[in-house]
């Protein structure tokens, strides 16, 4: 047991440290370092244009997208490798996470599924950072049941073979800078809801699509709605077989849950500072045993999931394929994000209220209390993850599904009885 | 990076199960519940004979000389089965005691006894109600000899020796050695909510003591041995949170209600999955605290704090629960949940409750080791 390198990563850490090294952009460190939930917090400059500049520079020394093939403009390199280069971009990261949907997500399914052409065509410069994907799946009326979406795509009527989109996505993390959208639509609401799906990628320029941003409950925008009026997409851009959009949407709902040993923030560190300055009756607060015990529990939390990652990190270095113990992540993250905000809301007593100058650490914690709820919905909210933990780790039976047999549209759209 | 065992620590796991599953069932562990013995003889001495007793002790003592590591992995098997043996008492702690600040001659006479199983040892230090501290010590040790009164001593009852924790003539705490086959020596077995570990109160009236250590070390020495014992005893608390998980488990696939399994109930489904998520938090903090003890890292007592504290939380996490998802039938003498939630809570207050390693590991991270949580 040892958290050393094999020789091999160790010589491969020495050369990608090298290379961050001589060409990261260094005047925007301390920026980044103060990446907040809303951007990567870049201020003094254009943060997607910085985005953008740090893939191009990767691209062209082959460090862009390693996970994937050369021909399409990625590193081929192994899980391990791609790990150790996380761990030394650090900070650097969050100024490309313009991109974490299309190249963690798009991209694959474009990989998987689109003919030989569009992917010479797509995949490379959206592994170069030149062009920037979203992912058009939730919509108001579903969300974890994805499945019940209803933007509709007809075939035209002149002949074309073109589709013809309408209908409403919602939580669309940067639509408002997309150039490309992977989109899953309804083509037939008269066989059951997982059977009647097809998916297709759109130009975002297309006419027809309107961009808004949501106002968010914690008062930002950081994501948007998007509208289709008779969108025209043409057939060649359809992924997959008509009807067979379920299937192809779970390439993409794998590659969303594969990220491994990412570590997510649960703020603890920064609480964990926050008590050794604040005070209770004139001591330190860290000496108080009631803080200490909600801190130890909190600790061991950050602690779990900080060596849960490195379990996976040391099957991949083995060449193993890890457990399934990542899928604990966002589950405890989420949820610990929200009770430890409450917790140094807590400790800032009736000044809690405030969010304001006066709020330790740039009012952090006020932000992560506003922000958390979130956390535990967005990309499987914790139930969702709980039911993957039961029935795919603990083999558990799925739930009954009522509406698995049933024509789309025969459906109930409302859980009150008509008048 | 490496955190895990290795294939021959792994092997040991499956050698140490497979002797487990034929020599502790669930009626082993309930003749010590419902029986006179205070723990199982037979099992205890296949234990030695296989080996495992002394893991970690070196050969030249009588052990086989392996290492913590190798004794984490037998530790959590023990706690998956509910091993109703004095492991923790003689081996996590005598033996390290031992190991680490007794002389030449304590070592030769002892540690060679307590791996082959011949000898059990315990500690005494608590005295009564109350979180354990310095203040709280009132025996006392004067020309040799030890008065005074250690309740609740684990494995107390059943010992041939003991360290005991008292004032030397200058009010300063140090530990001693204590034949408990000497004069001077009265025992008596406690009633306790988990009796496949024996509780006992030990009163000492001029019994024999040898000072283990130096004088006055004794509160130095007891808590590294204590963070050793942590770790280990972390270990039977994940292997102890893992069997609940998977009872729980299999109870949930088998027993119908409403026409269907109840594992198919989300209500359900969401218990197992959070219990699923303890008791991996814990294992991970576990590999750890076992590599920080057996690497002798500088981080080691934040490490052992940490494994501690996650695994008496999944532990009992996993153990109630495990009686939920049963219903009624968790609650009955005949099903196991209970010999589960018994160990998960006498565990919890054993070496130090809960509150008191909460308290210890942020005391210690904030003494410098602060990044290490990071």
């Amino acid at each position: 047991m040892d958290f050393k390198d094999t020789p091999e990563e160790a010589a491969f850490r020495a050369e990608v440290r090298a290379w961050i090294d001589a060409n990261a952009p260094k005047h925007l460190l301390e920026e980044l370092k103060n990446a907040s939930f809303a951007s990567n917090g870049v201020v003094s400059e254009d943060p997607i244009a910085a985005g953008k500049a740090w893939q191009k520079k990767k691209a062209e020394a082959g460090w862009a997208c390693l996970h994937w093939p050369k021909e399409y403009g990625g590193g081929a390199r192994t899980p391990i490798e791609r790990v150790i280069w996380g761990q030394e971009e650090g900070p650097y990261a969050a100024l490309t996470g313009v991109f974490t949907i299309g190249h963690g997500m798009c991209g694959p399914t474009v990989m998987s599924w689109a003919s030989e052409e569009h992917k010479r065509k797509l995949l490379p410069p959206l592994a170069s950072g030149e062009t920037v994907w979203c992912q058009l799946f939730s919509e108001p009326a579903s969300g974890s049941d994805l499945a019940g979406l209803r933007t509709r795509a007809v075939k035209a009527e002149d002949g074309s073979g073109d589709w013809i989109i309408n209908g409403q996505k919602i939580w669309t993390s940067g639509a408002q800078y997309s150039d490309w959208g992977l989109l899953i639509t309804r083509t037939n609401p008269d066989v059951p809801k997982h059977k009647g799906l097809t998916m297709f990628f759109l130009d975002m320029k297309s006419p027809g699509v309107e961009v808004r941003p949501i106002k968010q409950a914690n008062g930002q925008s950081s994501f948007n709605e998007v509208y289709f009026t008779d969108v025209r997409i043409p057939d060649s851009q359809r992924l997959g077989e008509v009807g067979q959009g379920w299937e192809v949407s779970l390439t993409t709902l794998m590659n969303e849950r594969l990220s491994i040993g990412s570590g997510m923030s649960t703020g603890f560190p920064e609480l964990f500072r926050f008590c050794m300055e604040a005070e209770i009756d004139g001591e330190p607060a860290v000496k108080d045993s009631g803080v200490r015990s909600k801190l130890a529990q909190f600790a061991v939390k950050q602690s779990g999931l900080k060596y849960t990652g490195m379990r996976a990190i040391s099957a991949l270095s083995k060449g193993e394929i890890p457990g399934p113990e990542n899928s604990i992540g966002k589950l405890v993250a989420g949820a610990t994000m929200q009770e430890l905000s409450m917790f140094a809301l807590d400790l800032q007593g009736e000044a809690g209220v405030l969010w304001n100058e006066e709020s330790p650490q740039q009012g952090r914690f006020q932000a992560m209390l506003m922000r958390s709820p979130a956390t535990r919905i967005e990309g499987g909210s914790d139930e969702i993850l709980r039911n993957i933990i039961g029935e795919r780790v603990l083999g558990l039976p799925g739930d009954i599904r009522v509406d698995k047999d049933v024509p789309f549209k025969d459906i109930p759209t409302s859980g009150r009885k008509k008048k | 990076m490496n955190l895990d065992f290795s294939d021959e620590q792994k092997q040991l796991r499956e050698q140490v199960r497979r002797f487990l599953s034929e020599n502790c069932t669930s009626d082993t562990v309930r003749a010590i519940l419902e029986g006179p013995e205070s723990y199982d003889k037979k099992l205890y001495q296949g234990l030695a004979e296989l080996g495992v007793l002394g893991a970690a002790i070196p050969e030249e003592y009588g052990g086989v000389g392996l290492g913590h590591l190798e004794l984490c992995v037998v530790a959590e098997e023990l706690g998956r089965v509910l091993a109703p043996v004095p492991v923790s008492s003689s081996i996590y702690l005598t033996a390290e005691f031992l190991m680490l600040a007794g002389s030449e001659k304590q070592k030769e006479t002892w540690l060679p006894k307590l791996a082959a199983g011949e000898a059990i040892g315990a500690f005494a230090y608590a005295e009564g109600q109350g979180r354990m501290s310095l203040a709280k010590i009132k025996a006392t040790v004067s020309g040799g000899k030890l008065k005074g009164t250690k309740s609740p001593v684990a494995d107390g009852d059943v010992a041939d020796i003991a360290v005991v924790a008292a004032k030397n003539e200058k009010g300063q705490v140090s530990l001693y050695l204590v034949d408990l086959s000497g004069p001077g020596v009265s025992r008596e077995t406690l009633e306790s909510i988990d009796p496949t570990r024996s509780q006992a109160r030990l009163s000492f009236d001029g019994a024999q003591a040898e000072l283990l250590g130096a004088e006055g070390s004794g509160w130095h020495i007891a808590s590294q041995v204590l963070d050793r014992a942590a770790v280990l005893m972390a270990f039977e608390q994940v292997g102890g949170a893992d069997r609940s998980l998977e009872i729980a488990r299999d109870y949930a696939l088998e027993r119908m209600a409403f026409g269907r399994p109840i594992g198919s109930f989300q209500a359900i489904k969401h218990i197992l999955a959070d219990m699923y998520v303890s008791a991996t938090l814990a294992r991970s903090n576990c590999y750890y605290g076992t590599w920080a003890l057996n690497s002798g890292a500088a981080e080691f007592p934040v490490a052992a704090a940490t494994a501690r504290v996650s695994a008496t939380t999944a532990f009992q996490h996993c153990a109630k629960n495990n009686i939920q998802v049963h219903g009624g039938m968790g609650f009955t003498w005949a099903f196991d949940c209970h010999l589960y939630y018994r160990r998960s809570n006498a565990l919890a207050v054993a070496l130090g409750s809960l509150s008191t390693w909460e308290s210890q590991l942020i005391e210690r991270m904030s003494a410098g080791n602060a990044e290490t949580a990071a």
